[in-house]
């Protein structure tokens, strides 16, 4: 029995056979959403994994290259070097529909075009190896950014699945069999309904004919 | 025109200013002022922030909160000294999140 309870009339039967066909055309529709959003996504974690493992060494070499850049030379001097940057990046943020959900897509703009603007520093005082450290942070640099952009999607492909997949079943283990647990029940009612007047119709007949030609005296006598 | 903000102990990111990236040091011991430049600098224009491992152990519930949004994206990255393999975690756990259970890079 359908948990709500439900007024056997012909509008609640309408009613609830309109809501019945939306929630199939729904569901279809979130369902098709579902296995799009699904295929994207996976295709977009195993790129943002792959990323994130060479990002991840790519900044780990770095740090190693800092660190023995650091014990090559006083740590003021290092601050020094470092204090003032010369480069400067802009981040363009822009954003992407996919299926409904709303991703960035990111781009940088640096503020010199020379690539060598990244040697905030005067040559004289540093070792060599900060110059390789700094390098190889720089070349690791785009990648982090292409990272940036494909997690966050991911992320936010993520909860957008699993939101999609909640309605979705709610839809099929719910909404529509209750609606057609109402529908039925509806149904039964009115033919029940009908079948009970036909009887008493029949009934009425029964005694106002008997009433106008008296058959059981007539029989009885 | 956005910009880019690192976000850690100094030694994981000094590096980072050369670029032109803005470094914001913090230090872990202190995750309530942690917290606060990273309220800070999430409403003021920064695009992305990237932040230490380390230090998003300790910001979990204030990065949480821009999970849902577009920007900022908030990425983890290692550090020098501590490596929690938060970021791969991270992965794992929006598949999950999707699809409902690891299927893609299992559980090594």
């Amino acid at each position: 029995m359908a948990a709500k309870q439900v007024n056997p009339t012909r509008m609640e039967l309408t009613r609830l056979k309109k809501k019945l066909m939306t929630a199939v055309k729904g569901h279809r529709l979130l369902k098709d959403k579902r296995d799009e959003l699904m295929r994207q996504f996976l295709d977009l974690v195993r790129q943002d994994m792959d990323l994130r493992l060479k990002v991840e060494k790519g900044i780990r070499d770095a740090n190693r290259n800092f660190v023995l850049a650091k014990a090559g030379m006083s740590e003021e001097t290092l601050r020094t070097a470092l204090m003032a940057p010369k480069q400067e990046v802009y981040l363009k943020a822009d954003k992407k529909n996919v299926m409904s959900v709303d991703i960035p897509v990111f781009d940088y703009d640096t503020r010199t075009a020379d690539e060598n603007d990244i040697y905030s520093y005067g040559f004289a005082f540093t070792s060599s190896d900060l110059d390789g450290a700094v390098k190889s942070l720089s070349d690791v640099f785009p990648e982090m950014l292409k990272l940036a952009e494909v997690e966050k999607s991911c992320q936010l492909m993520a909860s957008e699945i699993e939101k999609t997949r909640r309605r979705v079943n709610a839809l099929e283990h719910v909404i529509i069999p209750q609606t057609q647990e109402g529908i039925r029940y509806i149904t039964m009612k009115l033919d029940e309904n009908e079948r009970s007047t036909q009887v008493r119709l029949m009934k009425v007949k029964d005694m106002m004919l008997e009433d106008a030609h008296k058959y059981r005296e007539k029989q009885s006598s | 025109m956005d910009k880019i903000a690192v976000m850690g102990d100094y030694d994981s990111i000094y590096g980072f200013a050369t670029l032109g990236l803005t470094t914001f040091p913090v230090s872990p011991d202190s995750p309530e002022d942690a917290a606060k430049t990273l309220k800070e600098i999430a409403g003021n224009g920064y695009g992305v922030i990237y932040i230490t491992e380390q230090m998003a152990a300790l910001l979990e519930e204030e990065i949480d909160r821009y999970a849902e949004k577009l920007t900022p994206a908030i990425i983890q990255i290692p550090g020098v000294k501590v490596n929690t393999g938060a970021g791969v975690r991270n992965v794992k756990k929006s598949v999950e999140q999707a699809v409902g259970s690891d299927i893609l890079f299992g559980n090594d």
